[in-house]
């Protein structure tokens, strides 16, 4: 929960709102903390928001990096497993 | 050098290895503390302390958000789920922390409070949206990578007019724990741990930025330096920390120049300063009273404060007894110093918060270096090259 997940933005909508696929998880966040982000952009995620947009290279390692240490399957369970309204 | 084979580039890790070893001086003792949990993890998944020098070592901080939850504020939020009826949302690692009585969220949805997982904030004004009728509360936890979140979702709370959300605001803020786990206020000296400079966190830095830390580190001179999750972005900290310490500078220096800037994000710092306020204290678990630690939210929203909506009783809340989640987490103790590591208290089993979070400095203990805690030697390490 605390550390933060490397996204791809795959779709903007409207109300600072973005589509962002995670390590093969996908889901919608809010992008209004950020300047100005782009559909492709590569974006640290906190808990449903974006925070900081980050190289695709460093978004690479970063999961590689969660993902051997077992802290994305963590991440990502929660990001997967829960949606407004569905609780656990 | 067990791990060695898995870091992105082996021969890098051997060379700073070497170079760790070659710059630190015999004559000295070095104690750096990871601020974050997430670099307590990454040092022991990669082994990294196995390739430090022996005059080295790596004190766990309180830098893990489930952790320093005061058993107090979780029983608060049990109570605001079980007697005032509301739908109280948490993040996943909360669910399984024992509160008083050895009480968690989980045990008190099983006994039929509405008790909701979320992973975001967003899902809890989800939530509020879809039932009308109902209270909502988020449990805000976190350092500064979640407490923008939070405020995020007051003000977009405040936009819809979502009059049934509310926020339990327990979010802490990073170097105001640090100047505690130096001034170690109350603790005799012979007692205090000693350090000689910080690890600065990642993801909280490229929120509050590099500049943060410089009042810290002037105070106390102290050497802090940001680093990244990666186990090389770890090593080549310590090396940065070295040459501070041999030096005799303390500075605040980015490692992690990839992601973290000098003044963070400052869109993030607006909100935060605009929906929270500062208390004037707040209960960590194991480092007591803090000053100035923690946000409550503003007057201005008060409305959107489960504090403000719900009569939250005085109540006479307990640690775990034996647990020494406390001491740990100031870096006084390590988990191998607790009669109930591994015994008692599993990530199963968990009787403290240190055990429950992946970030914790239990949970990582056991994960990694479970036979070593335990007093049965460990496996026997690939020869050092």
């Amino acid at each position: 929960m605390c550390l933060a997940i490397p996204a791809r933005i795959t779709a903007l909508h409207d109300g600072a709102m973005a589509t962002v696929n995670a390590g093969g998880v996908t889901r919608d966040v809010s992008v209004a903390l950020l300047e100005a982000v782009a559909v492709g952009d590569y974006v640290l995620l906190h808990v449903g928001y974006a925070l900081h947009l980050i190289s695709e290279e460093e978004a690479r390692e970063t999961l590689r990096m969660m993902a051997q240490t077992g802290l994305l399957q963590d991440e990502l369970a929660e990001m997967a497993g829960t949606s407004g309204g569905q609780g656990a | 050098m067990k791990y060695v084979s898995e870091f992105r580039d082996p021969v890098l890790a051997r060379n700073l290895a070497r170079q760790i070893a070659a710059e630190a001086d015999p004559a000295r003792q070095y104690a750096f503390m990871e601020f974050c949990g997430g670099h307590t993890h990454a040092i022991f998944r990669y082994g990294v302390h196995d390739l430090m020098p022996k005059n080295l070592r790596f004190v766990h901080g309180p830098g893990c958000p489930v952790c320093v939850l005061p058993v107090r504020r979780l029983d608060d939020a049990i109570e605001v789920a079980e007697k005032h009826g509301a739908i109280l949302c948490a993040y996943g690692d909360m669910m399984r922390v024992p509160g008083t009585g050895r009480r968690s969220l989980l045990s008190a949805r099983a006994a039929g409070a509405d008790i909701r997982m979320v992973y975001s904030p967003l899902d809890a004004l989800a939530l509020a949206r879809e039932n009308p009728q109902a209270q909502v509360v988020f449990l805000g936890i976190g350092f500064e990578t979640t407490a923008p979140a939070t405020a995020m979702a007051i003000l977009q709370a405040q936009a819809e007019g979502l009059a049934n959300f509310s926020v339990l605001c327990n979010h802490v803020l990073t170097p105001p724990a640090i100047r505690h786990v130096l001034e170690a206020p109350g603790i005799d000296p012979e007692q205090a741990v000693r350090l000689d400079g910080f690890l600065g966190p990642s993801h909280v830095s490229t929120v509050i930025g590099a500049h943060a830390y410089a009042p810290l580190v002037a105070r106390y001179g102290k050497p802090v330096v940001i680093a990244g999750f990666e186990p090389l972005d770890v090593m080549q900290a310590v090396l940065m920390l070295i040459r501070q310490v041999n030096d005799g500078r303390a500075q605040v220096e980015n490692q992690y120049t990839r992601v973290v800037t000098d003044t963070g994000n400052q869109k993030a710092q607006g909100v935060m300063a605009q929906v929270f306020t500062l208390r004037p204290a707040f209960e960590w678990r194991g480092l007591g009273s803090v000053p100035d630690s923690a946000f409550a939210i503003a007057p201005e929203y008060a409305a959107f404060d489960a504090e403000q909506r719900f009569p939250i009783s005085d109540k006479a809340s307990r640690e775990t007894k034996s647990c020494e989640c406390p001491a740990i987490l100031r870096g006084v103790k390590e988990p191998k110093d607790c009669k109930l590591f591994g015994r008692a208290c599993t990530p199963e089993t968990p009787m403290g918060a240190c055990m429950v979070s992946s970030e914790g400095a239990c949970a990582a203990w056991y994960t990694y270096r479970r036979a070593e805690a335990m007093g049965t030697p460990a496996p026997a390490l690939e020869p050092a090259q």
